[in-house]
């Protein structure tokens, strides 16, 4: 048997058992979920981020949503009596980073799409208390009268191609004008948006066409959140776990 | 490692150290001139203002060359004593932060609906000032002391453990200045951003050479159990910290980056990170200040040598395993939350063994609770310690998580671990270090400090009752069903309900924050040498007077 005291004497065995200890647990956990069938299955519906959504996804973890808000509903009655069909994990397939959160100072939105109008949205995000009371959520009015930076979105989704997200080349080429006319119903190109992005939701979500804003582009990431399954047509039976 | 023994070499070391730092000028020149957002400008400012200051340092460090060369027979204390002034600043920021976005969940109008002020954005300042910052740099400090003292050697290098303060302290600074910008990645305590993550490394190799440089000066044959769960802490954290980081940069000259997976991967890396976090930062670094201060202030030996050595061994290879307890019913696949949830319950074990180790070094020294407040407040943490790492494993049993999760109970449990076991044995540590490394007699007012533990002591009780009764009352408001069967609270009637219990959380805090206040001030009158006349509490009759200095 090794006697302990032969570890305490050498640094460097004790450094390389540590190492092999604490490596263990997280070989057996983590390595297994990029290989088993529940965790990478594909799912019909799912489909990257268009350019705004992405543009008003990266909004909300700029401003720490994730701090207050979840998005990943428990298979458990009153979870899914209170925000719909408990979350698959192909629903986050292209969420680099994910945000499931950790905790509900405010309600759970990984089903929020479509549950509030943009006019609720834009009035709730500029001061929550006046629908809401009881709310304790900071209000964010100057995401309404922040332009939108469009500058950079090819970048961001050729940084997410590199992490495995299927943009092709003509998403990133479009980019920029995807994610206008995303928010203009005036502008030319929706359609070619739509056949890109199937489900995505083009209108002026701030009520304000003079500017694409910052407000825009997280509304329209909120009103597309859980919206891309369709629970009528899926089937649970092939996605146990 | 030999040249980390040579004084010379480190004279020499000089030359290519402020080549570097020359570099690294005009590396934050550049990030000044191109950065793609007024956050990396800053940031590369920051960086800049970090390079110039280490050039004057290493140049005012040459012309006065004269006390380094003599320096080689003594401890490097200069380098605790200014960790322990940082650490006190942190703490007293940190703290204050975490009060003001707790009086910001009771109030909501003192968000002022600004981008820079937001619960959002404040949140990671608190957290990562708290770990981070004053845990951080209490770890730096003490980790410092303890090697030195326990292998009875110099720190190795004389520029190197420097560069390791101030670089970690730049890190933080860029972390924080960062958040309130909207930099960040939202991995909860892993918020700062790729570049930062990539100098948070670099720091962390150096913090690890340092260390293992000075256990291989050490004049002791056995490399002491407190310096163990140090390297423990040093090593794992690099190895957490680099795969929960990965990521690909949008730009080279912008902040923003996308971690490199998704989903359920990403959610599994980053709970494997935070809980280990929380194992590896908090608590395996911790127990390295336990197994030395403790001892130390009550002069007694460690209770078990061999429970310190099952102790070691079984929490890290448990603690591990433990991270998906906090994804419970969630999508990530049953068989990973049944094991998250077994280890966790095996953990409660060697973390009592640990907790018996530390109160049972009392043995035969127990009077001295009731004379050194200093002891009390190492010991009550070490209660702590107890009490969290016994509600930890019950909340992870997937029964009461489907309960507590996403509630203010977890909020609860994390205090209960953070302020009363990790920052009461800071605590501690910095009451026992502050007279040893001035050459001070005593601390400045041991009442004082005994007006600091009670206070403290109080705040904590109100914060985590009240964190215990609105976690508990929310998630039983979740699940509530009315006789028809219906839900039978709408969510906002949840948040409405926890408004009391905000209050007193937020008053628990203020008392925290005072008793913090009453640290720093009893500290910087240690540091002038001031000693305030009071009564000593009587001790036991010693055997033989100590001779004076």
């Amino acid at each position: 048997m090794i006697r302990h005291a032969t570890i305490e004497k050498n640094s460097i065995l004790l450094l390389v058992l540590i190492l092999i200890v604490v490596a263990i647990g997280g070989i057996v956990q983590i390595a297994p979920l990029f290989y088993l069938e529940s965790t990478i299955e594909k799912v019909q519906g799912m489909r990257p981020y268009t350019p705004l959504e992405l543009a008003g996804r990266n909004i909300y973890v700029r401003e720490g949503c994730y701090n207050c808000h979840s998005q990943m509903i428990r298979s458990l009655r009153d979870e899914v009596e209170r925000y719909g069909p408990y979350s698959l994990a192909a629903e986050s397939m292209y969420d680099h980073p994910f945000q499931w959160g950790s905790k509900r100072t405010g309600p759970d939105l990984a089903r929020v799409g479509g549950r509030y109008s943009d006019e609720w949205h834009a009035e709730h995000m500029a001061n929550p208390r006046v629908l809401v009371p009881e709310s304790v959520m900071p209000g964010y009015p100057f995401l309404a009268e922040t332009s939108l930076d469009t500058t950079q979105i090819a970048d961001d989704l050729r940084a997410n191609r590199a992490v495995g997200v299927p943009y092709t080349g003509a998403m990133i080429e479009a980019a920029v004008a995807d994610a206008r006319a995303q928010a203009d119903p005036e502008a030319d190109g929706a359609e070619d948006l739509q056949a890109r992005y199937p489900k995505s939701q083009v209108r002026d979500f701030d009520g304000n066409p003079a500017m694409i804003s910052e407000l825009d582009a997280l509304i329209a990431y909120l009103q597309m959140l859980g919206t891309l399954v369709d629970f009528n047509v899926y089937k649970p039976e092939e996605n146990l776990r | 490692m030999t040249e980390l023994n040579d004084h010379g070499g480190n004279t020499a070391m000089r030359y290519p150290v402020g080549v570097v730092l020359a570099g690294g000028a005009l590396l934050g020149i550049f990030l000044m001139a191109r950065g793609a957002n007024s956050a990396m400008v800053l940031h590369g400012f920051l960086f800049l203002a970090f390079c110039v200051g280490g050039i004057f340092l290493l140049i005012r460090q040459t012309y006065a060359a004269a006390p380094a060369e003599a320096a080689g027979a003594t401890y490097n204390d200069a380098i605790t004593r200014v960790g322990v002034i940082i650490s006190m600043f942190w703490g007293v920021v940190g703290f204050l932060a975490g009060l003001a976005i707790a009086l910001q969940l009771a109030f909501p109008a003192l968000n002022f609906d600004l981008p820079w002020t937001n619960f959002g954005r404040l949140r990671p300042l608190h957290t990562s000032a708290v770990i981070f910052a004053f845990g951080g740099n209490v770890l730096l400090t003490t980790s410092f002391h303890v090697v030195q003292r326990t292998c009875r050697a110099r720190l190795a290098g004389e520029i190197a453990p420097w560069f390791v303060l101030w670089g970690y302290n730049l890190f933080i600074v860029i972390a924080a200045t960062g958040y309130l910008l909207g930099v960040t990645q939202s991995k909860e305590y892993a918020e700062p951003e790729w570049y930062a993550d990539l100098w948070l490394t670099l720091v962390w190799v150096v913090y690890l050479l340092v260390f293992l440089g000075t256990l291989w000066r050490r004049r002791e044959p056995h490399i002491y159990v407190a310096n163990w769960f140090y390297l423990a802490f040093i090593v794992t954290v690099a190895m957490l910290h680099i795969v929960n980081n990965l990521a690909v940069p949008v730009s080279w000259a912008g902040t923003k980056s996308y971690s490199l997976f998704a989903g359920v991967q990403d959610a599994l890396t980053q709970w494997w990170y935070g809980h280990n976090a929380v194992g590896f930062f908090l608590t395996a670094g911790f127990l390295g200040i336990m197994y030395y201060f403790v001892p130390k202030q009550a002069e007694r030996p460690v209770y078990s040598y061999r429970l310190s050595i099952i102790h070691f061994w079984s929490l890290i290879f448990l603690y591990i395993w433990a991270g998906p307890h906090h994804l419970h019913y969630t999508a990530l696949p049953q068989w990973a939350q049944t094991l998250g949830m077994t280890f966790s319950i095996m953990l409660w074990m060697p973390s009592w063994g640990g907790m018996i180790n530390g109160l049972m070094t009392l043995s035969g020294a127990w009077d001295k609770l009731r004379t050194d407040p200093v002891l009390r407040m190492l010991v009550v943490s070490v209660a702590f310690y107890g009490m969290s790492t016994f509600e930890g494993p019950v909340m992870a049993i997937r029964a009461v998580n489907s309960l507590s999760h996403y509630t203010d109970w977890t909020i609860g449990h994390v205090h209960s671990g953070a302020l009363g076991w990790v920052a009461f044995v800071s605590f501690g540590a910095l009451y026992a270090l502050t007279p040893i490394l001035w050459r001070r007699q005593r601390l400045y007012s041991l009442q004082l400090v005994s007006a600091h533990f009670w206070i403290a002591s109080i705040g904590i009780v109100l914060y985590i009752t009240a964190m215990w009764v609105s976690g508990i009352l929310q998630g039983l408001m979740w699940r509530a069903y009315d006789s028809l069967g219906f839900l039978e609270y709408s969510f906002v009637e949840t948040v409405a309900a926890m408004h009391p219990f905000y209050v007193i959380r937020a008053t628990g805090g203020a008392l925290f924050v005072v008793g913090a206040l009453i640290m720093a001030y009893n500290l910087w009158r240690t540091v002038r040498g001031d000693l305030r006349s009071e009564a000593v509490p009587a001790t036991r009759p010693s055997p033989a007077v100590a001779p004076a200095e």
